[in-house]
């Protein structure tokens, strides 16, 4: 249970829960970001913030501040694409 | 009374292409480019669609989702309820989806099913999926989706644009509608509980996507739209709510989550290969982000942009001069008879329109090289790693592309400040947009360069300075910004959740597009504004006449020569010309920055449009010299402009001091008129719009008499 924005680069995690109230996180389960989805932390940006993020073939970028309410898995090396139940 | 004009929507996620398409459809010229949110409004064209059928097709801004947060976005959502003003619900939608990641542009399609109007989806970038080796089963997919039309396109490369045509035909015969999803009981039967309790409470029932805007969403958008009564909401959102919570799903995240998990059944078997190829944005991404590497080309690239744009334009530039010289040399004999006219037309207009003219080669260079970033998807990173800037002083990552497009020209920057969610970090935003070093005061920076920093300190300091300037309006804006944002409007900070778009080489033919579009504004301005303002000035500056001018200053100095005689008179006549004793009358208030009276003339000149300082320099340079006055005149001119009176005698007035105090004046002062108009429609009052143009003119001011009183010691 890490919050994403603790996620290192190169670092996959499964979402396993998010804020639902939050502007943010709304768009980001629009974009098709669902508790189960695997996501990659792919870099941060040069300066620390915001980071990239992949996840159902795009990539997103997230502000650190809008990534501690996402809560992940961290996964070891799962590329693997495809969320599982959703609940 | 004519027939009802049938209209047909574009929507989808932003960066699909459905300006590329609407641009195929119509034959128009809509912009696009390689970053989500280039259109920011509705806009019309007409579409023929075979058999005498013609529509009104409609291109909108992208959205992800129905649940409209900015006001582009409540542009798509206003249009397809027809409540827009004027307008009415359009008679079919055709969706565009990107072909590459249909899952995601599906959601948003199916929300779109709940409207229950005629559709029919167009996969675009088709070629991009074949390269991925991606198979899609358009058949499969349009009987999973209840037999909407579903037709595979490349529209950038025109490819089944004809099956478009055709499938918007068939979507009008046939009224084909998307599927819409299964809810689960519990949810259907909350929405029912929306829809009696509006409909007993407005007399009018709700659409199901009106239902789900109210039942899913937090904002009241949509239960304002419908006038339905504040007392009466609470406690039917609460029931319908618990009821959704009853099935298993948190309200706030139903409706993704249900629409999801339908859509993967949809496209199960649908799509084939392509898995794990996502391009090459992943490589570059590793250069063009890296920690180190990534800040420096991203200077690298600006600065190559500027140094560039300097040296392509250098000969083209040339020509251009020499032909404006070539028009003088034959006007000026022509038209010696009339002494007055040949005035107008060699110091006036061909001096003012033909300086101004002279920079149509940088404008036209450096907008190839915007379109070829705009269209690279390398704007998007640019706003990746200048975010944390940006959040710094509590503006939005939305910020960055107007911005950017504030380089260009403040007009589009403001526009597309629209894709900003937060009223007010809009306002903050829009409120720096302005200050962005647009490419009309490119002219300034460059004849001040031209003339002064590069035969003084080399072509190098040219591309130097030419950056700094550009970097003069950004040092102001974001303190300008983070005090607005901080203690002024209190903005809540922003998400900034931006879909990085994948690479592509840039496209001639759009880049072209752009750069033509831009040269003939740039032209037609050369014309109108210009060209007007040219007249005036060359009729201030060369009325009233003395006539008895020349004879006076023999008398009073004999021993001149013939040469000194009529130069003398030429600057006695100018002296005491209207534009002459009123730019002396102001040149007081700009005395402390180093103006003379022609700058200041120039200055106050330029308050409708910027550019305007190169042409009057021109004309107040080269009155009086007729033909002599060639177009390196100007430049050796104003090297040559000398104080004649006050404590600077003698001293030059372009010393570097004053050079580099009129280029901070020019990028700091808000000298726009059609700026101050749109800032205040899109903000909806002169408020902000006059806030904006006292602030930056007087810090303009305060500016360039730091520097100038700075500068003037240190050397
Ligand atoms: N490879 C490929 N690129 C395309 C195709 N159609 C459009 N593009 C490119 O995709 C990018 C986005 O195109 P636009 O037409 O601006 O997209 P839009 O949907 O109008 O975008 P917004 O206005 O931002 O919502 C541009 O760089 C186009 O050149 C296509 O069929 N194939
Ligand atoms: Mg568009």
């Amino acid at each position: 249970m890490t919050p994403l924005s603790q996620l290192l680069p190169g670092q996959y995690g499964k979402l396993t829960s998010l804020n639902p109230e939050r502007a943010v996180d709304q768009r980001l389960m629009a974009l098709g970001l669902l508790p189960g989805m695997v996501l990659k932390l792919i870099r941060r940006a040069p300066l620390g913030d915001p980071m990239a993020i992949e996840f159902g073939g795009q990539v997103v970028s997230l502000r650190l501040a809008e990534a501690e309410s996402l809560i992940v898995d961290v996964a070891a090396d799962c590329p693997v694409q495809r969320p599982t139940k959703t609940p | 009374m004519s027939a009802k004009e049938i209209t047909v929507a574009l929507v989808g996620n932003p960066n699909t292409g459905k300006s590329t398409l609407f641009n195929a459809l119509t034959g128009l010229r809509q912009k696009v480019g390689n970053y989500p949110g280039v259109t920011v409004a509705r806009k019309s064209g007409r579409c023929d669609c075979g058999d005498g059928l013609i529509v009104e097709l409609v291109d909108l801004p992208g959205l992800y989702s129905l649940a409209a947060a900015s006001p582009d976005e409540q542009v798509v959502t206003d249009v397809l309820l027809g409540s827009l003003e004027g307008s009415q619900q359009p008679d079919a939608i055709v969706v565009v989806l990107d072909a590459t990641n249909l899952l995601r542009n599906l959601f948003l399609a199916s929300q779109l099913a709940e409207l229950n109007l005629p559709l029919a989806l167009v996969l675009n970038q088709a070629d991009v999926a074949h390269e991925h080796g991606l198979k899609i089963d358009t058949q499969l997919l349009s009987q999973r989706l209840g037999g909407v039309p579903v037709v595979l396109t490349s529209a950038w490369k025109g490819e089944g644009i004809a099956s478009v045509r055709r499938a918007i035909a068939e979507v009008l015969n046939k009224k084909t509608k998307l599927a819409r999803l299964t809810w689960p009981a519990q949810v259907e039967s909350g929405l029912e509980t929306i829809v009696r309790a509006v409909q007993a409470d407005t007399g009018r029932a709700p659409s199901m996507a009106d239902a789900q805007r109210i039942l899913f969403s937090s904002d009241a958008h949509t239960s304002n739209r419908l006038g339905w009564k504040l007392s009466q909401r609470e406690t039917v959102v609460r029931q319908a709510r618990d009821q959704v919570r009853a099935a298993g799903f948190n309200p706030l995240a139903a409706e993704p989550l249900i629409h999801y998990a339908h859509l993967r059944k949809v496209l199960d078997g649908v799509t084939s290969g392509g898995a794990g190829k996502q391009g090459n944005a992943a490589a570059l991404d590793r250069v063009l982000l890296h920690r180190v590497m990534g800040p420096i080309l991203f200077t690298g690239i600006m600065l190559g942009l500027f140094a560039s744009v300097f040296w392509l334009a250098k000969f083209p530039m040339q020509w251009i001069q020499s032909g404006v010289d070539f028009l003088k040399s034959v006007a000026a004999p022509a038209l010696a008879g009339t002494p007055m006219l040949q005035s107008l037309v060699t110091d006036g207009i061909i001096a003012g329109v033909g300086a101004f003219l002279a920079f149509l080669p940088q404008i036209l260079i450096l907008f190839l090289f915007v379109g070829i970033l705009e269209d690279s998807g390398y704007m998007a990173r640019a706003a990746f790693i200048m975010d944390r800037l940006f959040s710094w002083c509590g503006l939005n990552g939305k910020s960055f592309v107007p911005l950017l497009s504030g380089f260009a020209c403040a007009i589009p920057g403001l526009l597309s400040t629209r894709t900003i969610e937060d009223p007010k970090a809009r306002l903050a935003t829009a409120f720096a947009v302005p200050f962005m070093s647009c490419s009309a005061r490119f002219p300034i920076y460059a004849l001040m360069c031209a003339a002064f920093i590069g035969p003084l300190y080399g072509p190098g300091w040219e591309s130097v300075v030419m950056v700094g300037m550009h970097c003069v309006g950004l040092i102001f804006a974001v303190p300008t910004a983070f005090v607005l944002t901080r203690f002024i409007l209190k903005v809540k900070p922003q998400p900034f959740v931006l879909e990085l778009p994948r690479y592509q080489m840039p496209k001639p033919r759009d880049v072209l597009w752009r750069m033509w579009q831009n040269a003939a504004e740039f032209i037609s301005k050369a014309g109108t504004v210009i060209f007007a303002i040219t007249i005036i000035i060359w009729a201030l500056c060369y009325f009233p006449r003395d006539a008895q001018m020349a004879e006076k200053i023999r008398a009073a100095e004999p021993a001149l020569s013939t040469h000194e005689l009529q130069a003398r008179t030429q600057a006695a006549m100018i002296e005491q010309s209207w534009m002459g004793r009123f730019g002396k009358a102001v040149q007081p208030v700009f005395d402390p920055c180093g103006f003379d009276w022609k700058i200041t003339v120039g200055v106050l000149a330029s308050f409708p449009a910027r550019e305007v300082i190169v042409s009057t320099l021109g004309v107040t340079y080269s009155i009086g010299k007729g033909a002599e006055a060639d177009s390196q005149h100007l430049r050796q001119a104003m090297q040559e402009a000398k104080w004649l009176s006050g404590p600077r005698t003698g001293a030059p007035i372009f010393s570097l001091a004053a050079v580099l105090a009129l280029m901070v004046f020019f990028a700091l002062c808000s000298q726009c008129g059609p700026t101050i108009a749109t800032l205040a429609q899109e903000t909806g009052g002169w408020k902000w719009a006059a806030a904006s143009f006292f602030y930056m003119t007087i810090l303009a001011w305060i500016m360039a008499v730091v520097v100038y009183q700075t500068v003037i010691r240190i050397l």
